[in-house]
C-alpha cells in the first residue's frame, strides 16, 4: 500500500500536462482483396488453408492428412463423431496427449492472417496450445481487412480470455534459422468456408 | 567493465563479430520489407507515439483505472517501488501458494530486476522457456538482446549446451533437432509446476486486461496450466484503450522481426475458474525518467529491438558489452537513469547517427536522447577525462569554423607524415580500424579552388 501511494503520487507530480489521444478512425489503407490477402499472409507464416462448401468436408480430409492422430478434441458440435467433445471441464494437465484439435474462430484478419478466438470458441485456454497440431474453421464471410476493423469488431465485447491466433507456434532463436513447432501447436489447417 | 572494454573482446573474433553484423541487419532488412507494405506506416508511427504521449501525460489516471477494472475482474494488483520489493513480492506470491519452482516466459523486466539470481538463492528454481532464454540460462549467461536473447551464440554452442544439459547428441547442431530436445525438456516442465510468469505487452486502462505477445507460445502453455499467474509489468505499459491495440500490434511485429503480427497475441482479462491471477505493476526508476523532460520519451518503448538490430555499434559490439538487461540505443537511455556512474559510458556507445530514431516504431528521438545524456552525463562530472576533452574539443571546433578547417588540414599533415601518432592508444577511434588514406585536399580546399569556373 505504501509502495503504491508513493508511486502514484510521483507519477501525478512526474507526468507532463496532458496531450490528446490522436483520431486513429482513419488510418487503414486497405488495397487488396481480403480473403486472397488473408490466404496469402497465412501461407506466408507457416499456416495452410483448405477451401471447403461444408463442415463435414473436414472428417475425409481429417482421417487423410493427420492419419496417425490418436487422440482429437473439438469444441464443433457437428464434430462430434469424429473427436471428443466431453474434455471441457476436465483438468488441462489431462489435454497433454492431444494430437489434433478441432475449433471454430470468430473472424479472420486479412494483413496479418491472425484469428480471433475467444475462450468459448477454445473450450478451455491451453487446448490450442497443448494440441500437436490445430485445425480452425473459418467462415470466408467473416474476414476484416486490418486490426483496426477487427478491434472495432470486437468492441466491448466481455471475454475471460480471448487471442488473435497467427499460423503456428515458431522460434528462430538458433542462429535466426526459422522452426515450426516451439512449443505450442506444430501445424494450424485453416478450413475455409464457404458460406452455405 | 566498461563499454569499450566489453566490445574489444567481442570484437577479438572478427568472423563471429561479421556473422553477428550481418545477421541483425538482415532483421532490420526483414522489418523494411514488412514496413514497406504498409502504405500508412508512417501515420501508424506518429499515431504510436501520440497515444504513448497521451499514456505519459494521463498515466496516474490511467493507472488508477486499469487497477479498478483488473481488480473487478479478479485480478490482484500489486505495487513495487523498486527491483528488490518486486521480487519480495514474487517470492511471497510463491510461498504463499505453496510453489517451490516456476516457469518463466520472456520478462525483461524481470531481467531488469535479477530475479532469477534473486529466487534461486531462495531456493526456488526457475526454469526460463522461451527457448532463447532457456539457451542462456543453461549457459549462465543473460540474453543479449531483447527480442532475439541468444542472437550472440552460433548453433555449434546452442549443440554443445544442449549437449551437456539436454543430453542432446554431441556434434548435432541442426536447429531443428535443437529446438525439438527444447520442446521435450520443457514440456515436462509446463505440465509439472504449479507457478507462471509471464510479462506484460500492453495493459488496457479501459478493460483491466493485458496482452502478451509470444511466437512460441510459451507464456500462454505457462499461464494456462499453472494454478498461479503472477505478471509483471513496469507501469508504462498502460494504454487507453482496447482499440489502440489496433495500432500497436501492426507495430510491434513488423518492427520486431518483419513478421505481420506475433502467433500469439493473448489478452488476459480474468483468471481461469481457481485460477489466482497477480500483476506486479513497478516503478523502479520509471517515475523518475518521467519526470526528466529530456528523457521521458524513452518510457514510450514498446520493446521490439528494432533500434539495436539497425545499430552498427550494436551489431558490432554484441548485447553484452552494455551490461544492462536492456541493450542497445534504447538501453543505453534507460541505463543512466537506473545508475548514473555505472553507466555513463552508454550513451557513448552509440554514433549518433540516427538510424535507430528513424525505425523506432513510436518514434522515441533516441539519438538525441544520447546526445543528451552526455551532456548532462559531463556537467555531472561521471564521464572520463578523455571523452570530455574530447568533446569540449568537439564543442569548440564546431562553434569555431575557423579553427575546424585548420583542424583539418593539420589533421591530414600529422596523418601524412606521422600516422604511428593518429594510432597510440589515445585516439580510441584508431582501434580496430583502419584509418583511410588522407586525402591530399580537403573538399574545403578543392572547393575554395574551384569555385568560379577556375582552377588555381
Ligand atoms: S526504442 Fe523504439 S525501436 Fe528501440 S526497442 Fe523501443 S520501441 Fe523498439
Amino acid at each position: 500500500m505504501e509502495s503504491r501511494n508513493k508511486i502514484l503520487s510521483a507519477i501525478a507530480q512526474n507526468q507532463p500536462a496532458s496531450t490528446p489521444l490522436p483520431d486513429i478512425s482513419d488510418l487503414a489503407v486497405v488495397d487488396y482483396e481480403v480473403v486472397e490477402k488473408f490466404s496469402a499472409t497465412l501461407a506466408g507464416i507457416g499456416g495452410q488453408v483448405v477451401d471447403i462448401v461444408s463442415v463435414r468436408e473436414v472428417v475425409p480430409f481429417v482421417k487423410n492428412y493427420y492419419e496417425g492422430a490418436q487422440r482429437i478434441i473439438t469444441t464443433v458440435e457437428a464434430l462430434g463423431d469424429m473427436a471428443e467433445t466431453d474434455w471441457r471441464e476436465a483438468d488441462p494437465h489431462s489435454l497433454e496427449n492431444v494430437d489434433l484439435m478441432i475449433m471454430e474462430a470468430e473472424f479472420g484478419v486479412a494483413e496479418n492472417g491472425a484469428l480471433w478466438v475467444t475462450e468459448a470458441y477454445m473450450g478451455q485456454r491451453v487446448a490450442p496450445f497443448i494440441t500437436q497440431n490445430l485445425a480452425v474453421i473459418l467462415k470466408r464471410s467473416e474476414i476484416v481487412p486490418t486490426m483496426h476493423h477487427a478491434y472495432d469488431r470486437i468492441g466491448k465485447a466481455d471475454y475471460p480470455f480471448g487471442m488473435f491466433l497467427a499460423g503456428p507456434s515458431k522460434t528462430a532463436d538458433i542462429e535466426q534459422s526459422l522452426v515450426l513447432g516451439a512449443h505450442g501447436s506444430r501445424t494450424m489447417t485453416v478450413f475455409l468456408l464457404m458460406s452455405e | 567493465m566498461n563499454h569499450p572494454e566489453l566490445a574489444e573482446r567481442f570484437i577479438k573474433d572478427a568472423d563471429r563479430t561479421t556473422w553477428h553484423d550481418e545477421t541483425l541487419w538482415w532483421v532490420r532488412q526483414k522489418r523494411d520489407k514488412a514496413a514497406f507494405q504498409i502504405p500508412e506506416w508512417e501515420a501508424l508511427r506518429e499515431a504510436a507515439s501520440q497515444i504513448k504521449h497521451n499514456v505519459l501525460s494521463n498515466l496516474h489516471e490511467y493507472l488508477l483505472a486499469f487497477e479498478e477494472k483488473a481488480t473487478a475482474n479478479g485480478i490482484k494488483i500489486h505495487w513495487a517501488a523498486d527491483a528488490q520489493e518486486h521480487n519480495e513480492l514474487v517470492l511471497r506470491i510463491l510461498k504463499e501458494s505453496g510453489a517451490e519452482a516456476l516457469i518463466k516466459s520472456k520478462s525483461m523486466l524481470t531481467e531488469e530486476c535479477n530475479l532469477n539470481e534473486y529466487l534461486t538463492e531462495q531456493g526456488v528454481d526457475v526454469v526460463d522457456t522461451d527457448l532463447g532464454e532457456r539457451i542462456v540460462q543453461l549457459r549462465k549467461e543473460h540474453p543479449s538482446h531483447i527480442v532475439l536473447p541468444a542472437i550472440h551464440l552460433k548453433k555449434e554452442d546452442v549443440g554443445e549446451t544442449f549437449h551437456i544439459h539436454l543430453g542432446t547428441e554431441k556434434g548435432n547442431k541442426d536447429p531443428q533437432y535443437l529446438t525439438e530436445a527444447a520442446r521435450q525438456h520443457l514440456r515436462e516442465k509446463f505440465v509439472t509446476r504449479k507457478a507462471a510468469i509471464t510479462g506484460v505487452n500492453f495493459a488496457i486502462a479501459e478493460t483491466g486486461e493485458f496482452v502478451v505477445c509470444t511466437n512460441e507460445g510459451n507464456a500462454d502453455m505457462g499461464a494456462h496450466l499453472a494454478d498461479v499467474h503472477i505478471a509483471c509489468m513496469g507501469f508504462e505499459k498502460i494504454i487507453p484503450q482496447r482499440q489502440h491495440l489496433g495500432v500497436f500490434l501492426r507495430l510491434l511485429a513488423r518492427s520486431a522481426t518483419g513478421q505481420p503480427i506475433t502467433t500469439y497475441s493473448s489478452h488476459f482479462k480474468k483468471p481461469r475458474p481457481g485460477q489466482q491471477m497477480h500483476i506486479i505493476i513497478v516503478d523502479n526508476g520509471r517515475s523518475r525518467q518521467l519526470g526528466r523532460a529530456d528523457f521521458r520519451n524513452s518510457l514510450k518503448c514498446i520493446r521490439c529491438g528494432a533500434c539495436m538490430n539497425t545499430c552498427p555499434v550494436y551489431r558490432r559490439s554484441g548485447g553484452h558489452s552494455y551490461h544492462s538487461a536492456v541493450a542497445g540505443p534504447i538501453g543505453s537511455i534507460l541505463a543512466p537513469n537506473l545508475d548514473m556512474t555505472k553507466n555513463a559510458d552508454l550513451p557513448f556507445a552509440s554514433t549518433l547517427c540516427g538510424s535507430c530514431s528513424n525505425v523506432c516504431p513510436v518514434k522515441i528521438d533516441i539519438h538525441d536522447q544520447l546526445y543528451k545524456w552526455r551532456q548532462v552525463l559531463v556537467q555531472e562530472g561521471r564521464v572520463p577525462f578523455s571523452k570530455t576533452v574530447a568533446m569540449r574539443a568537439m564543442t569548440f571546433t564546431l562553434s569555431h569554423p575557423g579553427v575546424f578547417s585548420l583542424a583539418g588540414k593539420v589533421g591530414r599533415k600529422v596523418m601524412g607524415m606521422a600516422p604511428i601518432v593518429v594510432s597510440n592508444g589515445l585516439n580510441p577511434w584508431y582501434k580496430q580500424r583502419e584509418m583511410p588514406e588522407p586525402p591530399k585536399e580537403s573538399f574545403r580546399e578543392w572547393y575554395a579552388k574551384n569555385r568560379n569556373g577556375k582552377s588555381e
